[in-house]
């Protein structure tokens, strides 16, 4: 059994929190470097330049990327041969982003309660997907996620009736509905199959892939740009004011579902999108 | 439509409000005022109970953000805009008290683009996503009312070049409408 102390979890949490929030990921930095060129709206393509002068002033380290440094996300594979020693994991997460948001400067966007809305001051509770998975290694990936794409995103039991075209016509829907709000250029996570739940995950889980790396499955990866194709025909354009890119990637994970049931849910993420692993 | 740039300076008469148009730049110069979600409501508690605001809204301008907090030495942290409709049911009753105009970030109802037609307002949209670059356009930055609230709390801000476009006009137009027609296939 190999063991890793709780301070060190700490650590690589506050750590990745930070660089989340003010180093953009090259992937990104690639796909909107990608769709300046291809923009066609000169409203469109000043307002990624502006993105992408943006993301290199906060790469200094001064000011984070977007003053909407997310609800954090937490996502754990937690190698079954690993023990964690000298406090609990989920507090050891917990403290991270606690530690992470207050030295990092970043912003205290949690309410302790959803209704009576006081801010918690640091940013927990984060929310963690823990997973046990095969070896002894930690691996841990931070998600800031923006609260304005995260309000635009949505979930439908669909009967499978509609079938495919009815999986197009919602996901097509939602993002016409809400993209404008949701600073787009997005990328647009679909989890479709599973259960309520799991569904809603795996639009998230989506957002984790490499932006507009494809799904391994044949039919899966038309499936996506074919959506793809559809949203970059409505016209929304970069933050909504018009243009050729409204999503950067769609990316679709999919689980077996009752037979009942044909769920699918569309977590959309903003051009800020900020994701940062580490392997312990 | 980008090579039109007009400078403004708050508090908004209503002749430079009507002379501005939908898809047209602004540099904004001088003071405007933030809220979001958790002030406005602060605000209309204070309107209900007949007791004053934290600040004259006649002619001015509200920033709809929540800024990162400011390191030392720093004015403001990253200051980018928040999605603007999320306070749509809040502007008639800011209207009538002479708000004149409003940033933010993303389309808004079209009881919005007719109250701003109605009561002589404008309604401008900034990058969301943008903070970093945004805030070195913010000069001062003051914390004025609601400290409670932290990044939502009411703060006066003294900006200089601040870039904006102009969403909704006084005439009831509409960018986003039209820019989305025009992309749109």
């Amino acid at each position: 059994m190999r063991t890793i102390n709780a301070r060190t979890i700490t650590e690589t949490i506050k750590g990745l929190c930070i660089a989340a929030n003010y180093e953009l990921n090259e992937d990104l930095i690639s796909a909107l470097e990608d769709a300046l060129t291809r923009e066609e709206s000169p409203v469109g393509r000043d307002v990624l330049s502006q993105i992408l002068e943006n993301a290199r002033i906060a790469r200094k380290g001064v000011y984070p990327a977007c003053q909407d440094t997310g609800a954090t996300v937490v996502f754990a594979e937690l190698g079954n041969e690993l023990e964690v020693v000298g406090g609990d994991f989920e507090q050891s997460v917990q403290k991270g982003v606690s530690e992470g948001y207050k030295s990092g400067y970043l912003r205290a966007s949690i309410v302790k309660d959803p209704l009576k809305r006081v801010n918690t001051g640091d940013n927990t509770p984060c929310v963690i997907h823990s997973e046990i998975v095969p070896g002894d290694r930690l691996k841990l990936t931070v998600m800031a996620k923006g609260g304005g794409c995260e309000n635009q995103s949505h979930i439908a039991m669909l009967t499978p009736a509609v079938g495919r075209q009815g999986v197009v016509d919602f996901v097509v829907g939602v993002v016409k509905g809400g993209a404008a709000k949701a600073c787009p250029p997005n990328i647009i996570g679909v989890g479709l199959g599973g259960t309520f739940d799991m569904c809603a995950l795996l639009a998230k889980k989506s957002l984790l892939r490499p932006i507009g790396s494809p799904n391994g499955d044949a039919g899966m990866q038309e499936l996506e740009r074919e959506l793809l194709d559809k949203i970059n025909n409505l016209g929304i354009g970069p933050q909504g004011l018009g243009g050729r890119i409204t999503a950067l990637a769609v990316h679709i994970e999919k689980h077996p579902c009752h037979i009942a049931s044909l769920p699918v849910a569309v977590n959309i993420e903003c051009h800020s999108h900020r994701v940062k692993t580490a392997t312990i | 439509m980008m090579n039109d740039v007009v400078k403004i300076r708050p508090p908004l008469d209503e002749k430079t409000v009507r002379s501005l148009k939908a898809g047209q730049r602004v540099l904004i110069t001088g003071t405007i005022y933030t809220a979001r979600d958790a002030a406005h409501k602060r605000m209309m508690e204070l309107i209900k109970k007949n007791e004053p605001l934290p600040f004259d809204l006649k002619g001015q301008i509200i920033y709809y953000v929540g800024p990162t907090p400011a390191k030392p030495g720093q004015v403001v942290g990253s200051a980018g805009p928040t999605t603007s409709s999320r306070m749509d049911s809040y502007m008639e009753t800011l209207y009538k008290l002479g708000l004149k105009g409003t940033i933010g970030k993303g389309n808004r109802s079209q009881e919005v683009i007719d109250l701003v037609r109605k009561y002589k307002a404008v309604h401008f949209s900034n990058i969301g996503g943008a903070g970093a670059l945004i805030a070195k356009t913010i000069r001062k930055c003051e914390m004025i009312a609601f400290e409670d609230l932290g990044t939502e709390a009411i703060h006066r801000m003294e900006v200089e070049n601040f870039s904006a476009i102009v969403a909704y006009d006084s005439e009831g137009n509409d960018l986003y409408k039209e820019a989305i027609k025009q992309y749109g296939r």
